[in-house]
């Protein structure tokens, strides 16, 4: 069975909500709608206040090419357009909407029957034009707007789309249950991206943890041209772009360049569903598919939460916040965040929510480096993330810049790895900001 | 509501600790010791103690009373520096002299340089090194194994006999066979005579990931292939690379001296070439130079290069190479 080829470790996947049906969580009463959810310029405000709003109506619109349209959740009227904080008390620019009735009013242009539609009617400039408009971005946790990563720049050529099926963060179980439920569905949104991206060959990569989503998608792509289904060795983190390419066509991008270089996109399966939403239902992206899982939760499972409802909606409904609570992460134990309140809306980001333990929660006292090599064992860029954070410490930023640095993707796996518990993954978060900054620098002096 | 605990991520641990890794590292010395104690009885039980429990003591009232740091000997790492000291000293040595070669593995190898992790050079060779060139007499006069269950005898005066090695440099005295040789049936240090033992004791270390198979290989690897053609040769004055193997300190230095954490290379790569050159210093110590046995001095050496092993041998990078592939359809 096929994996990358550098570093990475096996963390136990808890996969403690796995084939939990998605239940839908309830409206909130006050949707909190984010201007910038995705990666580049926050989009621009194109309604007031006292505005009332239909569910997927235009409220805020892309701002250049780099930017996606932000869509009404719920239906209402627009009581402000204010700052919001989010979990870790930055300002977030956000459109308030309060619900009049039960707030689910729709536009009529969107067909909310569960029928599918099979028929391809758009061409593929029409179908990027479609994907920006219903602002679409990556779902995996980057939220890069998915038209970019559909429009290569001149003189690249696509060979390859390589639907990002892996779900290797320990805990969730959203893509896995989307998977399982909305099969058919993805298959003619990989289809539609084919055609956009005027290619015909798609690659599917699932972990081997979810072998009834291999075996469904294997019987689907059957009945679909070009699309296969490649199934992956258990390894964290093979959803990482760069490693998931590796591991499904054997190459690797190298250092500093995007996915392109070596003929593929990668996009996540959720996205995937979103596109299908989006052009064959005419649903822009409002809702996600999220985990809420934790050993102490009482009703774990995949929720459709509607964007701007607050977290604390979404846990109440999971069964509220254990007592023993020490922890809560937006996202998988790897890479997400904790938050230090759950008052901030659900919007594109936030795939998951994990509440931990007190006892979980406990980081050990680091002790001296014992210099066994492990971090560089587990590194899945070949860095050497022991000798990154003697630089940090010393501040030797050109050293660091030449140990590359930059390449490190913050998968955590060197200090998930180390047995003195050294902050590994602190102090070369630390230098990659500040060599970041360097070279930034550098870049507008010449 | 209650604080919520921030901190970055990650939020998972693998649960490893230096602890755990040492305490791997003393289970797998357990069926070398098992070995010694069959052979050399109380002797080897006097000897092992007296080195671990001074080992640890040193390193307590060091860390105590002179660098004033937080208690570190329930990493476990001084009881291994003591029993791998121990597995390299003979049976029979004064226990004076033990206590002695402790206080410079831990004292002057391990804690003068800040403690675990810190130290140059392998602390247990150190000491051993500094003991061999003191009393050179008596650390190269190896008990015979025993025959029979004498146990008081061991100790105070056991009969000595040449290890192989020596036997080689002076032409004299009847080779063990390669049974004896396997399973230890020969003068030689403590922990140093079965190379079953210790063979078992290295697949579990990298059976449990404490230890990658790089270092073993390439050292065995070199000293194999290096003494089958100097062998080949001259059959009359070079001896086959099978006596080479199971001979010696080799098995013991090659599984649990050379891959000590702090002394050798992080990465891989750089871990095959510092294999392979105490692989070729040991065979050019044994083979040309005065001492009949040389992975210790070997091991001392590549540790001296082991920082610039690291500096120029890097791991291989993500996406260094491309490789031109055409997808698979």
């Amino acid at each position: 069975m096929k994996t990358f080829r550098i570093g990475g470790i096996h963390p136990t996947d808890h996969k403690l909500s796995a084939n939990i049906p998605i239940e839908t969580v309830a409206l909130p009463k006050q949707a909190i709608v984010p201007l910038s959810q995705h990666i580049g310029a926050p989009a621009q405000p194109i309604v007031e206040k006292g505005d009332h709003v239909k569910v997927g109506q235009v409220i805020a619109a892309a701002n250049g090419f780099v930017s996606v349209n932000v869509h009404a959740p719920i239906s209402g009227v627009v009581t402000k357009i204010d700052t919001a904080l989010d979990a870790w008390g930055l300002p977030m620019p956000s459109i308030f909407i309060d619900a009049e009735e039960d707030g689910d009013e729709w536009l009529e242009t969107i067909d909310r029957t569960p029928d599918l539609n099979r028929i391809y009617k758009l061409t593929g400039k029409e179908i990027i034009k479609k994907i920006q408009d219903a602002g679409i971005v990556g779902l995996g946790g980057a939220c890069f707007p998915t038209h970019v990563k559909l429009s290569p720049p001149p003189g690249s050529k696509v060979e390859v789309l390589i639907i990002n099926a892996v779900e290797c963060e320990p805990y969730l179980t959203c893509d896995h249950q989307l998977m399982l439920e909305r099969g058919e569905e993805i298959f003619i949104g990989i289809s539609l991206l084919m055609r956009a991206l005027e290619i015909e060959h798609a690659i599917v990569g699932i972990e081997n943890n979810k072998k009834d989503a291999i075996e469904l998608f294997q019987k689907i792509a059957n009945r679909h041209f070009g699309i296969e289904i490649c199934p992956l060795k258990l390894r964290y983190p093979q959803g990482g772009e760069k490693q998931l390419i590796d591991a499904t066509i054997g190459r690797q991008v190298p250092s500093g360049a995007l996915p392109i270089a070596v003929g593929a996109v990668v996009q996540n399966v959720a996205t995937v569903y979103a596109v299908y939403e989006a052009v064959q239902k005419n649903k822009p992206l409002i809702d996600r598919v999220m985990t809420v899982t934790g050993e102490s939760v009482t009703r774990r499972g995949n929720y459709l939460v509607r964007f701007g409802t607050p977290l604390a909606d979404v846990i109440a409904q999971a069964g509220g916040i254990p007592e023993n609570t020490g922890k809560i992460i937006a996202g998988g134990p790897m890479m997400g965040r904790a938050m230090s309140n759950v008052n901030m809306p659900a919007h594109k980001r936030t795939s998951g929510i994990l509440i931990m333990t007190e006892a979980e929660s406990v980081r050990r006292e680091p002790v001296n480096c014992m210099r066994c090599g492990k971090c560089v064992e587990a590194c899945p860029m070949g860095l050497e993330p022991f000798l990154l954070v003697r630089q940090a410490e010393m501040r030797l930023w050109d050293d660091m810049e030449q140990n590359a640095i930059m390449d490190c993707i913050e998968c955590g796996c060197c200090l998930y790895s180390c047995p003195s518990n050294r902050p590994l993954l602190d102090y070369v978060r630390m230098g990659k900001a500040t060599v970041g900054g360097i070279i930034r620098t550098r870049a507008t002096q010449k | 509501m209650k604080n919520l605990i921030i901190s970055p991520a990650p939020h998972a641990h693998n649960n490893d600790t230096v602890q755990k890794t040492m305490l791997n590292v003393l289970i797998a010395l357990v069926p070398a010791y098992l070995v010694s104690l069959y052979f050399f009885g109380l002797g080897a039980l006097i000897v092992s103690l007296t080195a671990v429990i001074s080992c640890v003591l040193f390193e307590y009232l060091i860390q105590r009373f002179l660098l004033k740091g937080k208690n570190s000997i329930v990493d476990l790492s001084s009881v291994v520096t003591g029993l791998l000291l121990a597995f390299n000293l003979p049976s029979n040595l004064p226990l004076w002299m033990i206590i002695i070669g402790a206080l410079v593995a831990i004292g002057i190898g391990k804690m003068s340089f800040g403690g675990l992790g810190n130290n140059p050079f392998n602390p247990a060779l150190v000491g051993r090194v500094f003991l061999l060139i003191s009393f050179p007499v008596e650390m190269t006069a190896w008990p015979r194994p025993m025959n029979n269950w004498n146990i008081f005898s061991s100790y105070i005066d056991a009969e000595t006999a040449a290890t192989p090695l020596a036997m080689l440099k002076g032409h004299f005295g009847e080779l063990p066979n390669t049974m004896d040789l396997l399973l230890g049936n020969m003068g030689g240090s403590l922990g140093e005579v079965s190379a079953i033992a210790l063979i078992i004791g290295g697949l579990y270390l990298i059976i449990r990931k404490v230890i990658s198979w790089h270092i073993p290989v390439s050292i065995l690897g070199t000293v194999a292939i290096f003494t089958a053609i100097l062998h080949a040769a001259n059959p009359e004055l070079y001896a086959s690379a099978d006596i080479h193997l199971l001979t010696g300190g080799l098995m013991l230095g090659a599984i649990f001296m050379a891959t000590d954490y702090a002394t050798s290379p992080m990465n891989g790569k750089a871990q095959l070439f510092y294999g392979i050159g105490i692989g070729f210093i040991t065979v050019i110590i044994r083979t040309f130079g005065a001492y009949p046995e040389g992975v210790s001095f070997a091991i001392l050496i590549m540790n001296g290069v082991t920082p610039l092993l690291n500096h120029y041998i890097k791991p291989k990078r993500f996406g260094e190479k491309v490789k031109a592939q055409k997808v698979t359809k």
